[in-house]
């Protein structure tokens, strides 16, 4: 656990690079976290997903699976892969503030 | 951090996996490995053989049964398992916590896992003891290659044997 400074403000990541506190985060750490990954800049598709992520983590307690995030947001799995090539099962819950999915699939 | 699959500087992680059983409960675990493997930007190849290529076939792939004949770890008397109705009961009550749990039946995971960059291949050995053709399989698999070609493809990959 430690304490990163990202678009000025100084935020509690975990040792795994997932933000601590979903309530520190803004759309401009979103930006950062995104560039970090890769990702420059988030697209309105991009959005779609942090928004529904942010949304259901709200709801459910926990970040949803790529599986879980097509069904509801309607992005394709082919074009979640294209949005975060890197890893979308980790990279939209972490760009979005949020944990890891407990999801598998 | 360094074999997160995220590229910093590193070699991205690979993972192979070797698919060689076909019933329902087997199909599985290679197919969530894979898939979780993908999510995370690890790549994935996955190599199907010889019981294996009922996951992958046209006519069988979503017709796979749960084994429970011969399996201690059903929890049910052998000779009960064996009875006439015990695999298709026992088939269709996985199948149905499966769709609680939002978990794809077979044919459509292979779509998932093709949408999410894996590579599938069938075992040309396997194939041929089988008497199958390409066109037996699902569109999803690449192709039908040799052990020394899975040996080539999953070069710098942790391998795993289903």
């Amino acid at each position: 656990m430690s304490t990163m400074t990202m678009a000025g403000q100084e935020i509690e990541m975990g040792d795994d690079g997932f933000m601590l506190n979903p309530d520190q985060w803004t759309a401009e750490i979103a930006a950062e976290l995104a560039r970090e990954a890769g990702i420059d800049p988030l697209t309105d598709k991009h959005w779609e997903v942090i928004d529904f992520c942010r949304r259901d983590a709200a709801e459910k307690g926990e970040a949803p699976g790529v599986r879980r995030i097509t069904k509801q947001t309607g992005v394709s799995m082919k074009e979640m892969y294209k949005l975060f090539p890197k890893g979308p099962g980790i990279l939209a819950a972490k760009i979005s503030g949020l944990q890891k999915p407990k999801a598998c699939i | 951090m360094a074999t997160n699959g995220n590229g910093n500087g590193e070699l991205p992680r690979k993972i192979a996996i070797i698919c060689s059983k076909g019933s329902l409960d087997m199909a599985y675990p290679g197919l969530v490995l894979a898939n979780a493997a993908r999510m995370m930007g690890i790549e994935a190849v996955l190599f199907f053989t010889f019981w294996g290529l009922d996951i992958i076939s046209k006519k069988r792939v979503n017709k796979l049964h749960a084994g429970i004949v011969g399996n201690p770890a059903t929890h049910m008397p052998a000779m009960i398992a064996g009875l006439p109705g015990m695999e298709s009961m026992a088939t269709h009550m996985m199948k149905k916590k499966m769709d609680e749990l939002d978990i794809p039946p077979v044919g459509e995971f292979l779509e998932i896992l093709e949408d999410a960059g894996a590579e599938m291949y069938a075992c040309q050995m396997a194939m041929e003891m089988f008497g199958m053709e390409k066109e037996d399989l699902v569109p999803q698999v690449q192709d039908v290659i040799t052990a020394m070609d899975f040996f080539e493809k999953s070069e710098g990959a942790q391998t795993i044997f289903v």
